[in-house]
């Protein structure tokens, strides 16, 4: 039997506020466990929580960008349930009237197809602590710096019809959100996380099959991997006659497996109910048009802009446009003065190579994109060929200086004196008369062989086009 | 509906409550009592009346988002019943 895939996902963005959703202590990553845990966090008796308006703004950023309805009078509410990293013993979150309701996002499948996917919700709502179980053998160690951080949930349809769809989906969120600038998107970190409902049913089946949820995925590769482990053990269980549960399931990512957290279960009864301690949300049409004002442009008009201003392969397009500092990056360079397919090449090539090899972000890369923008303006005025501009490229990541600096301190000015260049010439061809006869005997291919020699002369200081021109006339005469 | 002795267990172990056996019955009648007496606003006709989610006809005020607090951690800390390393400790949670 075929079977289809049914996939939903809730993603949960950390908003990159200063200080926390409901109270004034910091969300700065990293601190010394519970040095920013406050009153308010640790959930003490006669407290209040006070909203924060980044979080609120934040919220109808990302509403707004998936031309999404925003919810004008929006309802906190209290989700039970008893876990010691929740003091409270509920989460304050959002369960009838969402910040966000329905928007939706297009996503590009593997075949080049575009595919619509409804986004049902976004709420706010606050992260919880942190439980440290490996620190002692006998009890559990909590940790409430992570308590009360913003979050925005992000819930989809269940419009996804394979993991790697929905992993394509994740990525556009993920995206969208780092354009934004109101997640940071880390999922080292666990800024940013996904949980994923997971079902299948028999192809050209209605109704939808039992499904189960995956938590604790934590890299895109991951959740598509967790994915596809949880279909087929679905499809299996089906296969051999039995029944799918309904629950909650762990991925483990070292035995690359799903497991039932029975604990779970239980505690799935919430019994949600607006927060007496807060207020109705009430957004007006002020705030929002001061949001949509400051709205960044985003992925979508900027790979037009890029495509209509640059002239770049749609691929390398794609690429620079899929993360926000590789695209600033690349137009700050370009706003330089470099040539546009020059910069794309650059970025995409030799920078995004060595920021791989020293797995840095390209926020923090070693060379500016002043510094870029210097060396490719070198290549485009012939100081230096794109040859050397390899070498001066090293230097600089080296932190040797600017390419002006490199070129002149190694002294790799390209040689664009003619009577210099013709004297390289000129011995190469008296150093080497068989080649010589080789080529006047129809040997093309000779012809490389006299600019190696040439290059070799000039320490790769030559400038190619006029040792090509040079040679070829020489030869033939 | 009356609520049964396992509707008494099952809400008790939500709210992580201990209940005595010999108390189970006279919480399940009370309780149900409450229930019966709420569920008389149900024969109210509520069409086109906007839900209420709050008592006081007012909306939330926001703060900016500033640091506002500083750490206290050691103060507070003297509260808890166990802490070493910084941390809370709770006796182990099994996943």
């Amino acid at each position: 039997m075929s079977w289809e895939v049914v996939i939903g996902l809730e993603i949960h963005a950390q908003l990159a506020t200063k200080s926390k959703i409901f109270s004034g202590a910091s969300t700065a990553f990293g601190a010394q466990p519970n040095a920013q845990a406050c009153l308010v966090d640790l959930g003490y008796p006669g407290v209040l929580p006070v909203l924060n308006e980044q979080a609120v703004a934040m919220a109808v950023k990302f509403g707004v960008a998936v031309g999404a309805e925003i919810t004008r009078r929006s309802v906190f509410a209290r989700k039970n349930y008893f876990y010691p990293d929740l003091p409270k013993g509920y989460q304050i979150s959002q369960f009838e009237l969402p910040i966000v309701g329905n928007g939706q996002l297009t996503i590009k499948l593997e075949d080049g197809t575009e595919k619509v996917v409804g986004i049902t919700r976004a709420h706010l709502e606050e992260d919880a602590g942190k439980s440290l179980h490996d620190i002692f053998s006998d009890r559990t160690g909590i940790d409430l710096n992570r308590a009360g951080t913003p979050l925005l949930e992000i819930v989809s349809e269940p419009d996804m019809r394979s993991a790697a769809e929905a992993v394509t989906y994740m990525r556009k969120i993920h995206q969208i959100v780092r354009y934004l600038g109101v997640c940071d998107g880390s999922m080292q970190e666990g800024s940013f996380r996904c949980d994923a409902n997971v079902s299948v049913r028999p192809m050209g089946q209605e109704e939808l099959g039992t499904r189960t949820e995956l938590k604790n995925i934590n890299s895109f590769r991951f959740v598509e991997r967790a994915i596809n482990f949880e279909i087929q053990r679905q499809i299996d269980l089906i296969e051999d006659g039995g029944t799918v549960t309904q629950e909650t399931r762990l991925y483990d990512p070292d035995k690359d497996e799903t497991r039932s957290m029975r604990s779970k279960e239980e505690a799935n009864d919430y019994r949600y109910f607006p927060d007496p301690d807060l207020l109705p949300v009430v957004i007006d049409d002020d705030f929002i048009a001061a949001i949509k004002a400051e709205l960044p442009e985003l992925p979508a008009a900027k790979t037009i802009r890029f495509a209509e201003s640059f002239g770049l392969k749609s691929a390398q397009i794609e690429t620079l446009v899929g993360d926000v500092d590789m695209a600033a990056y690349f137009e700050q360079v370009v706003g330089e003065g470099a040539d546009p397919r020059l910069a794309a090449n650059y970025v995409l090539g030799d920078l995004t190579a060595a920021l791989n090899k020293d797995s840095l972000e390209i926020a923090v890369s070693k060379i500016s994109a002043v510094d870029m923008a210097g060396l490719i303006k070198r290549v485009m005025d012939n100081t230096i060929s794109g040859k050397i501009a390899k070498e001066v490229f090293e230097a600089m990541w080296s932190g040797e200086g600017s390419a002006d600096a490199v070129i002149e301190s190694r002294g790799l000015k390209q040689i664009t004196d003619t009577g210099a260049i013709e004297a390289a010439v000129d011995q190469a061809i008296a150093d080497n008369p068989q080649q010589v006869a080789e080529f006047k005997g129809g040997k093309e291919k000779v012809l490389g062989f006299f600019v190696g020699k040439v290059m070799q002369l000039t320490q790769g200081k030559a400038n190619p086009g006029q040792v090509n021109k040079l040679l070829r006339d020489k030869l033939s005469a | 509906m009356p609520l049964s002795k396992q509707d008494i267990d099952h809400i008790a172990r939500l709210a992580r409550l201990e209940v005595a056996p010999q108390e189970k019955g006279d919480y399940a009648e009370k309780l149900s009592q409450i229930i019966e007496l709420v569920e008389q606003l149900g024969a109210i006709d509520t069409t086109g009346v906007v839900p209420m989610a709050h008592p006081l006809d007012m909306v939330q005020r926001l703060r900016p988002d500033s640091v506002t607090e500083t750490d206290q951690r050691d103060y507070l800390q003297q509260n808890a019943r166990d802490t070493e390393n910084a941390l809370y400790i709770v006796p182990k949670v099994i996943e």
